[in-house]
């Protein structure tokens, strides 16, 4: 990429604006204390009533807005106004460490951060991988996968962590097949995946594994060109084509991509799509005597939990008007997943869980342009492995008492850091 | 009913295939939405009427007919 980077200096962006009056004269702050493990801090239902489009105050002094309300969540990550690419720089929940500053310079291949028409080309080399029809493919595999994890978990010694008997190594297994990563190594990307998606990891760390994960996908992208294999890695690196073809770089790059994105996230879901079924015995009873109820309950969990908990992070490309406010250019404006999914406007009795649940257009998985590329993938995962886990472990409950579950409260992907679990003997 | 969809559009996310397959697939090289049947029964224009609404880059537009 010849673009300039995507973090603008500080100092350029207009900030002169004052802080919005509140109670105590306090500035706002992204709300991320939480009452209760499976909701979004409170805070957000006030904002939503009083004050939709509020004006926020980052870590590092800079101020933007905070969108709470589903319409305006949902409009304003479908406008062709805003960018990802300007918003690499901005972080609502920590200032960034002044030596991991380098980490908000786009990449070659990091196409989440970037706008159209660069994010357009890399993606569409991508979409044509996670289709419905493909993912659906994948179904038999992915089953063998879960019954595989399933019958170890039987064997071990109860209680079981629940997290790295099932929701953590399905995941990691499946997203390694399909790009084609040896499994063998995934202590190694696990623990790296953590470490830079962790809140409080120090600058100096954050390089370190980020030069790690390079110097992996960079002996491996090599590997893979002398010798290819039926893996979508292989596959990117054999085309020749203009719009194609890509550097090592831009593989390494996405390479990462993927792999953190490709079982972080899922693991998350089925860890706390779990606590949250176990914790709801009425819906966890719904979907054990209706199977046929995987498919709603994988889209009620992904609105219940909503895990990409600080939202997404956009900057204005110029003016423009959002729930009648008016924001300026260059200003970043955080749009709240968490806050929208729960919004009473958009979703009847949205505190709710509710496996039954229809039509519900959730926004779990973001809006716009950079809509998931995986979700198709994530929802075969948590539909075969919530339906196997619930059929092969009827007596399946928590070894603890709710509250004594470390949540992930300190990761920008919400979850559990363990889920102790255990069940009768057949 | 009559579908319409705007390809440029289209980023790819699937959803239309996976709420009305029926009616949308996805392109095998590029996963941009495919129609299958751009005028389709009554009996699918429930899922093709809650595919438009879910699309993130609202690509399909329908019309009566």
């Amino acid at each position: 990429m010849d673009k300039p980077a995507g973090s603008l200096p500080t100092a350029q962006i207009p900030r002169q604006r004052k802080p919005t009056a509140r109670s105590g004269g306090a500035e706002l702050r992204l709300p991320t204390t939480r009452e209760s493990p499976f909701d979004p801090p409170a805070e957000y239902r006030r904002l939503q009533d009083e004050d939709p489009v509020a004006r926020l105050a980052f870590p590092d002094g800079s101020h933007g807005w905070l969108v709470s309300r589903y319409e305006h969540v949902r409009a304003l990550l479908a406008d062709p106004r805003i960018s990802s690419e300007r918003a690499l720089g901005s972080n609502p929940v920590r200032e960034v460490p002044p030596e991991a500053r380098e980490l908000q310079q786009i990449r070659p291949g990091q196409f989440i951060g970037m706008d159209p028409p660069d994010h357009t080309r890399y993606r569409r080399l991508l979409t044509g991988q996670f289709t419905v029809r493909r993912m659906n493919a994948l179904v038999p595999r992915v089953e063998r996968i879960v019954a595989d994890h399933l019958d170890a978990m039987r064997e071990m010694p109860r209680p079981v962590d629940l997290v790295r008997a099932f929701a953590l190594p399905v995941p990691s297994l499946v997203i390694c097949e399909l790009l084609g990563v040896p499994y063998a190594d995934r202590a190694q990307f696990q623990r790296r995946s953590r470490t830079l998606l962790s809140m409080t990891t120090d600058g100096p760390t954050l390089l370190e594994v980020r030069d790690e994960m390079d110097g992996y996908m960079r002996a491996l992208v090599q590997a893979k060109r002398e010798r290819p294999e039926d893996d979508l890695l292989s596959g990117l690196i054999g085309r020749t084509d203009p719009p194609g073809r890509l550097s090592d770089e831009e593989l390494v790059n996405i390479g990462n991509l993927l792999l953190i994105a490709g079982h972080e996230t899922t693991a998350n879901m089925l860890a706390l799509g779990t606590l949250a079924l176990l914790t709801h015995p009425p819906q966890l009873a719904a979907l054990r005597s209706d199977p046929g109820l995987v498919e709603q309950a994988v889209e009620e969990l992904l609105r219940y939990l909503s895990i990409v908990q600080f939202g997404l992070v956009r900057v204005a490309k110029e003016d423009l008007e959002v729930g009648g406010r008016s924001v300026c250019a260059g200003e970043p404006i955080v749009a709240s997943l968490a806050a929208a999914n729960r919004d009473p406007r958009q979703f009847p009795d949205a505190d709710e869980l509710d496996v039954s649940r229809r039509y519900s257009p959730h926004l779990a998985f973001g809006h716009g342009v950079h809509q998931c590329l995986g979700q198709q993938l994530a929802r075969v995962e948590m539909k075969v492995g919530f339906r196997a886990l619930i059929e092969e472990f009827p007596s399946l409950r928590l070894a603890v008492p709710l509250s004594r579950v470390p949540m992930r409260d300190d990761m920008f992907v919400y979850g559990v850091h363990e889920l102790p679990v255990t069940w009768d003997e057949p | 009913m009559r579908v319409a969809v705007d390809v440029g559009r289209c980023r790819g996310a699937g959803l239309c295939a996976l709420t009305a397959p029926d009616v949308f697939d996805q392109d095998e090289e590029d996963g941009t939405v495919l129609v299958l049947d751009p005028e389709p029964p009554p009996a699918h224009q429930q899922a093709v009427v809650a595919a438009a609404r879910l699309c993130p880059n609202s690509v399909i537009s329908l019309e009566d007919t």
